[in-house]
């Protein structure tokens, strides 16, 4: 089959959807590839390297797959062949129009921002591809703006202290942003509601920022992987901690979006007010009405304090040849999904819920809403990106056992211990001290062996349970006590098999530790 | 012996000693170079604690005979003990520790009649002095109840580690059992227990420790039959468990701090140990116990999963010779099959020819927790590269292949992805991050669960069919 690359239609549009290097890939999946001329112009890439890499220039509309960056133009649709594909960002939840616009013609449309966000379809998820660049421009832009270096020097001009950057958010965007700041040399700050992420926080070498809330039901796992919109408690305390910081600030970068909701209000006025002139604030949800009070979009604008705020919406096709390669991985992707036999037929699954819920019309019927996917129940499976510059507020995670519990629990135990022990005859009280200390320190030295030797330890252990021989050893032999026979009898037996134990365990223990060795 | 020191608390101090020696025998299992030291702590705690007994024993007037008796037991006894060690197959350890765990039970519900024989039943007769201490003490009560629980304890260890070592060595079937009402039946024995105890508290008779005899054994038969195969890891540590608290309960019996610390140990051992293993199931104690996977699995779902692709042994070679990491990740079946020696050669190989080799092992993987790790070190591949789940399962993604090896359930995507599957959560080998996985296996049954694994199904993923070790060579030939 054959897949045309269009130009992209869209004013300001600096992306492609295929590189030469992604198009050697969808040539290995069997495809024929055609490139509208001059489509990779705008990312950097010359017609002369399309079609060394095995593409040919034509007209991409008469091809079977036609692959863009944006939904295609209705002059484009026009020219397309009954029967073709079309893939792209097409955000069809917000644009009906389009949606029906498509299911008008005799075409099938895959919108690359629908992917659902399960692991397996990661390597699809042109969000959070776009994300990241978003993330990484935000701090070249906030560099542009800020009159100052972000590292901290000691020049024979004079000291420099190092640029402070709050980071709103450790989506993938608010970690890229949190890598590329602190790869300058800034110092990072960041937040965010889920206290999972304050590891991937430190990993990248910022500081995590916790809202301290009293109520842990906050930080719930999110049925769909999204963000959704927190407390108004946590809002409050969140909004405490903002004020009390961002006077030392001097970027911050604010990265919260819900989708299909407008993007919650982070930093007020009065907080911008309270920050030093010359500071920068880059608004990563500019397109959604953004997290900062007087963000405009698409435009930097700076306010009566000097305080610049940064509105853009097309961070990611700032950085066009790296985006471009980005989202045609992405392509390439869902191109080998939907080329099971590698042979350059697209094959439509609707069984796999990846492309069902990409899929927005099918052979000119609309298939829009897909019907809801549950993200994975694996443990930090989920990616954490939902749209360019994304907070979601919720990967999956094991939730906490309550402290209530915990101590609920241990009151229990000692109230039953207490009882035990309180009741029992003084003599036996000693012994009740040594079984409790000894079942403590067994918990404690056996949670220090290494995982490899549990066989040994197993071996170690049955061994020495065959101390049990001391009853036995003390049993035997007293011919003149009442059932002396009987009992040495038994004890007779006891002994041979608790020897058996002793050492049988150690010999074998002693075998098995020598096996093991080091390269 | 001077005044100061008699026989008495000599000993006593030499269990101290003792009790001392076999904490850092397992302290010293926390790393592999301290391991061996750990083992002659071991040793030497041991021989302390014995030598203090016979001493004792001695001192309290063991007849010749006795004496004779005692010395000719331990020969024998050791000389079995060796024997089995000396020759025992790797493959074959799970089998051991089960009859090792049985041996303890068996002895402590010997100790515990002993116990009954040497007091209660005497308590008419003339010259029982320790009797006649005791009811002075008002501890007769707390004797006779010790006896009980020695003897319950040790009768379901015995019991149910014979059940576990028939299983493991294949000598009965190891599909659970399934009576009807399995669980009443445990808890009817278990409440029996309980009132057989008071009754003989009250009134100590030989036929109620028979009666409570015969009921643990038929408990710790009965809990270890409904359980399956692939549980066994659990159920061993289990047993491990059991065996600690059985010499427990002998030393409340005998007033002796040793066996009580020591059986503490084991005891307390075997519990952090089912506990590893439940939480790598992501099952709860009671779920294992109570019964086997598959069964509240439901139907078994007819989904489509597209179709698996096949590869030769030459194929996998020739993907192994461009390759530049692999991971290989061996289950239950590599032992089965005995192809650990194969894999070995295989990683040296590899090795040689500057190929990162590594191994990823479920803790579930075998049927006795670290059994992979036994079994790889006897055929000598170098401890430092077999690495457990957590190490490794982040590096997954940029491994050129993964090879599976009779592993089925520890790498099922459908426990991180799919939310309605038996085996959700439990937490899994992601080898479908790798570019290539190979899995060998004998046929597409489904594993243990009885869960059927979309892995097979994936991309990137490859059958080879066949014995793994057959299979194993193969490979080896044609590199």
């Amino acid at each position: 089959m054959l897949i045309g690359i269009v130009s992209e239609a869209r004013r300001g549009e600096t992306r492609v959807a295929a590189t030469p290097a992604t198009v050697v890939q969808l040539v290995k999946l069997g495809y024929e590839v055609v490139v509208e001329p001059g489509a990779g112009a705008l990312s950097s890439f010359p017609d002369e390297a399309y079609t060394g890499a095995g593409a040919r220039l034509g007209d991409p509309l008469a091809a079977d797959v036609v692959l863009g960056v944006n939904a295609l133009s209705t002059e484009q649709l026009d020219g397309l062949k009954p029967g073709a594909t079309v893939v792209g960002v097409m955000s069809p939840a917000f644009d009906p129009a389009l949606v029906e616009d498509l299911a008008r013609r005799p075409i099938t449309a895959l919108a690359m921002d629908a992917v659902p966000r399960i692991s397996r379809a990661q390597s699809l998820d042109v969000l959070s591809s776009m994300a990241n660049i978003a993330g990484y421009r935000a701090v070249v832009e906030a560099a542009h703006a800020f009159g100052r270096f972000f590292t901290g020097q000691v020049t024979a001009a004079g000291k420099v202290p190092p640029a402070k950057v709050l980071v709103c958010g450790a989506g993938v965007a608010g970690l890229a942003a949190i890598g590329a700041a602190g790869s300058l040399g800034a110092v990072v700050y960041a937040t965010d509601p889920r206290p999972e992420v304050a590891d991937q926080v430190r990993s990248l070498g910022g500081e995590y920022l916790s809202v301290e809330v009293e109520d842990a039901g906050e930080v719930e796992v999110s049925a769909t992987g999204y963000a959704k919109e927190m407390s108004q408690d946590y809002n409050a305390r969140a909004a405490q901690l903002y004020t009390d910081r961002i006077t030392e600030m001097d970027i911050v970068i604010t990265t919260a979006l819900i989708p299909g909701r407008p993007a919650p209000t982070l930093i007020t006025a009065e907080m911008v007010a309270s920050m030093r002139s010359g500071s920068v604030i880059v608004d990563l949800a500019a397109a959604n009405g953004g997290n900062v009070e007087g963000t405009v979009r698409d435009r930097a604008v700076v306010t009566d304090n000097g305080v610049t705020i940064i509105g853009y919406t097309d961070l990611p096709g700032r950085l066009p040849a790296q985006a471009s390669q980005l989202y045609g991985t992405n392509l390439v992707n869902l191109m080998k999904l939907m080329t099971p036999a590698k042979d350059g037929r697209l094959v439509l699954d609707f069984d796999d819920v990846v492309q069902r819920s990409m899929t927005v019309v099918r052979d000119g019927e609309s298939t829009w809403p897909p019907p809801p996917v549950q993200v994975s129940a694996a443990p930090a499976a989920a990616p954490a990106s939902v749209s360019p510059g994304a907070k979601p507020a919720g990967s999956p995670s094991a939730p906490p056992v309550s402290t209530r519990r915990r101590f609920a629990a241990v009151g229990v135990g000692a109230i039953t211990l207490f009882l035990l022990a309180a009741l029992s005859p003084p003599a036996l009280l000693g012994h009740l001290t040594v079984f409790a200390l000894a079942i403590v320190i067994g918990y404690y030295v056996i949670g220090q062996v290494h995982h490899a030797l549990h066989t040994p330890l197993m071996s170690v252990t049955n061994a020495i349970s065959g101390i049990i021989v001391v009853g036995a050893l003390m049993q035997i032999g007293h011919g003149e006590a009442p059932n002396g026979r009987a009992v040495t009898a038994l004890a007779t037996l006891a002994i041979l098999l608790a020897s058996v134990n002793i050492f049988g365990g150690f010999a074998v223990t002693r075998r098995m530790l020598s096996m093991f060795s080091r390269s | 012996m001077s005044d100061l020191m008699t026989v008495g608390t000599g000993a006593a101090a030499a269990y101290i000693v003792a009790a001392l020696l076999f904490i850092l025998a397992l302290a010293g299992l926390s790393h592999h170079e301290s391991a061996k030291a750990g083992k002659t702590f071991g040793v030497g705690g041991m021989a302390v604690a014995l030598t203090a007994t016979i001493v004792l024993a001695i001192d309290h007037g063991i007849s010749g005979a006795g004496l004779a008796l005692m010395i000719g037991a331990v020969a024998v006894g050791a000389a079995i003990g060796l024997w089995r060690a000396r020759v025992v197959e790797m493959t074959g350890m799970p089998e051991l520790i089960a009859l090792l765990h049985s041996f303890v039970g068996l002895a402590a519900v010997l100790v515990g009649w002993n116990g009954y024989l040497h007091v209660e039943a005497a308590l008419d007769g003339p010259g029982s002095a320790e009797a006649a201490a005791l009811r002075a003490q008002d501890l007769l009560g707390i004797h006779s109840a010790e006896v009980f629980i020695g003897v319950f304890i040790g009768a379901v260890t015995f019991t149910g580690s014979v059940v576990a070592f028939l299983k493991l060595s294949a000598r009965i079937r190891s599909a659970p059992l399934m009576l009807p009402g399995k669980n009443q039946l445990n808890l009817a024995a278990l409440g029996a227990f309980a009132v057989l105890t008071t009754w003989f508290v009250i009134d100590p008779a030989l036929w109620l420790l028979v009666a409570v005899t015969i009921v643990a054994l038929a408990l710790g038969w009965h809990l270890v039959a409904s359980i399956g195969g692939g549980d066994m890891p659990v159920v061993v540590s289990m047993l491990n468990s059991y065996s600690g608290w059985a010499a427990a309960a002998s030393g409340f019996l005998l007033e002796n701090d040793l066996l009580i610390i020591t059986g503490a140990l084991v005891g307390s051992s075997g519990a952090y140990l089912s506990s590893v293993m439940c939480k790598a199931m992501n099952r709860s104690f009671i779920s294992v116990i109570a019964g086997g996977f598959g069964i509240e699995a439901g139907p078994a779902d007819d989904r489509d999963y597209g179709e698996h692709r096949e590869i030769t042994a030459e194929g996998v070679a020739e993907l192994l010779g461009t390759a530049d990491s692999v991971i290989i990740t061996p289950g239950y079946g590599m032992a089965v099959a005995q192809a650990q020696y194969g894999v070995a050669e295989l990683t040296r190989k590899l090795r040689d020819r500057g190929v990162k080799v590594r191994f990823g092992i479920h803790p579930v993987a075998g049927r006795l927790p670290g059994h992979m790790n036994v079994l790889l070190a006897e055929a000598k591949v170098p401890y430092d590269i077999v690495l457990e789940m957590d190490e490794v399962n982040d590096d997954f993604d940029g491994t050129s292949v993964v090879l599976v090896i009779g592993a089925n359930d520890t790498v099922n995507p459908a426990a991180a992805e799919d939310p309605g599957s038996p085996i959700a959560g439990m937490p899994v080998l992601q080898v479908w991050n790798a570019e290539n996985v190979i899995v060998f296996k004998r046929s597409m049954a489904s594993g243990y669960a009885g869960v059927q694994n979309p892995l097979f199904y994936r991309d990137n993923s490859a059958m080879l069919f066949g014995d793994a070790k057959e299979r194993v060579d193969d490979i080896l030939r044609v590199l």
